[in-house]
């Protein structure tokens, strides 16, 4: 798929905004006085600019209003709802916290709102037969994960962050490997595809036009396979490694600094590789097949 | 709506067969004629005559080359266009309600003053039958030439999808799949009519003839009474002058 760098922008600092929310809704960091409205100023505008990123992606922007109506069947609609509710939630929620009322069970209600938002978004990619890697829990659960990592790491809470940056790091390497298998295992081949597959070996013998389409940008992208693995190795480096190393310095803002800016770099070579390695099955019917590099 | 009808009154389709289709491209042209010049916003190219071009079309024809264990390699022509599947993915992952399956005849459609250009839907397709307009922002799709078929301005003969009206060979037909008496119906009955990725779960309403055998001569071919026996009138006596010239 198209690594379009509004959707990267979108997923990576929604979902580590939202994540602080989360731990500033739990009461898990500060939410009182100056330090209170940076940590608040902090989760809203990346949220925001989160948010805002993704209407980019939109051809038709000024239509998106539209896009609340079918929450019955889509989770694109009910990401849109979810999010304005949580907004919402934490708006009041942060406004009153700043004002010095602390209303913990508004907060409880604004956390699972926020993670909630991060599952709508990953059940747009989940529920998506058409690309095996991304289709099923698995995505669910690393976008959730990442959030409540991102949401420790932000707001300071020095050992789970880094016990969780550890399991997400574990987590990611598992995810890759099922992703690398994800398409040969989903039964989809160029023979189901054309139907001809009990007639012989099918390669694509001419494809439909000499140049590109909307669907050979858009979903038959495909990123170098040695490039990926390097890429990957980066992405434990920097989303992992580096902030795990940082978190057990003594504590201090350049060290908090350092491991959240590798993070966020880390995530956003993460997202980046969760787009570009994803293949769409609609390849199959333009030569790529799961073993075509 | 974006949930799916739970049945729709008639399954309007497109039946291809791969063993008559000769790749010639007359469909895309017929259909990108129409669909540009009818219903809905015209189908856009971006730098048409530069030098990378990019436009919507509704239906591409690829060609694919299968190789059995023995024998010679087939090549096959291959249309694609939406299959107005039964479980349409596109239709549900709609956040606006801009995609909709009809009831009355089971064609799935974009109303393109709702369609917010998300793209969702295409990601959703695994038969990569909708295209984003590069010039209006809008996912477009084979509409089954709905302008067409329920048009009484044109001639009767007229009154069917745009690609099976000028198919030169015959390849493409076009009617009532969810009737088991249509002419579809037993076409795809008598030639084993398949589904494309039926493991997508989409239950697609258009079906593939598959192509048939080749190379199966009768061994008892060379013994056959001859069928051509020449010229015939007038030009079958100047054959026989000129021979004995």
């Amino acid at each position: 798929m198209h690594p379009a760098p509004s959707l990267i922008a979108f997923s990576t600092l929604s979902g580590l905004g939202l994540g602080l929310l989360a731990f500033l809704g739990l009461g898990l960091a500060p939410t009182a006085g100056w330090t209170g409205f940076v940590f608040f100023a902090l989760a809203f505008g990346m949220t925001g600019a989160g948010l805002l990123s993704s209407l980019l992606h939109l051809g038709h922007p000024e239509r998106a209003p539209k896009a609340f109506s079918q929450w019955r069947t889509s989770w694109l609609s009910r990401e849109a709802w979810v999010a304005m509710a949580a907004l919402g939630v934490m708006g009041i929620y942060a406004l009153l916290a700043l004002l010095g009322l602390r209303i913990s069970p508004l907060g409880w209600l604004g956390a699972a709102l926020c993670l909630a938002v991060v599952f709508c978004t990953a059940m747009i990619y989940a529920q998506l037969k058409t690309v095996p890697r991304w289709h099923g829990p698995v995505t669910p659960l690393l976008f959730v994960g990442y959030a409540v990592t991102g949401g420790a790491l932000l707001s300071g809470r020095v050992w789970p962050a880094a016990l969780l940056l550890g399991i997400m790091a574990v987590a990611q390497f598992l995810a890759w490997r099922r992703g690398d298998r994800a398409l040969s295992d989903s039964g989809t081949t160029i023979g189901t595809a054309t139907g001809l597959g009990p007639r012989g070996r099918v390669r694509l013998f001419e494809p439909p036009h000499s140049g590109g389409n909307y669907l050979t940008k858009e979903m038959v992208f495909r990123v170098a396979r040695k490039h990926a693995q390097k890429l990957r190795s980066l992405v434990l480096v920097f989303a992992f490694a580096v902030p795990v190393v940082a978190l057990l310095m003594p504590f201090g803002h350049l060290s908090a600094g350092i491991a959240v800016l590798s993070h966020v770099l880390g995530m956003l070579g993460q997202r980046w590789l969760f787009f570009a390695e994803a293949e769409h099955v609609v390849g199959l019917y333009y030569g790529k097949g799961a073993n075509a590099a | 709506m974006t949930a799916l009808p739970e049945a729709t009154t008639r399954k309007l389709g497109l039946v291809i067969d791969l063993d008559t289709c000769v790749g010639c491209h007359a469909c895309v042209t017929a259909c990108k004629g129409w669909n540009t010049e009818n219903h809905g916003a015209p189908l856009g190219d971006a730098d048409a005559y530069g030098a990378a071009p990019v436009g919507a079309f509704l239906n591409r024809i690829h060609s694919f080359e299968v190789q059995p264990d023995a024998g010679a390699a087939q090549t096959v022509h291959f249309p694609k266009s939406c299959l107005h599947c039964e479980d349409a993915p596109c239709v549900t992952v709609c956040p606006t309600g801009a995609s909709y399956k009809r009831v009355e005849d089971g064609i799935v459609l974009v109303n393109e003053t709702d369609c917010i250009g998300c793209g969702l839907c295409a990601w959703a397709c695994p038969y990569g039958a909708r295209e984003m307009d590069p010039l209006e922002g809008v996912m477009k799709k084979c509409t089954l030439c709905v302008d067409r078929i329920y048009n009484e301005e044109l001639p009767e003969v007229d009154r069917v999808p745009a690609c099976v009206r000028t198919c030169p060979a015959g390849a493409r037909h076009f009617g009532d799949l969810g009737d088991p008496d249509s002419d579809v119906s037993k076409l795809v009955e008598a030639r084993g009519g398949m589904d494309l990725m039926p493991e997508q779960g989409t239950k697609p309403v258009n079906k593939y003839l598959p192509p048939r055998a080749r190379d199966q001569i009768d061994v008892l071919a060379p013994f056959l009474e001859r069928v051509d026996e020449g010229p015939k009138g007038f030009l079958g006596w100047l054959d026989r002058a000129l021979e004995r010239l």
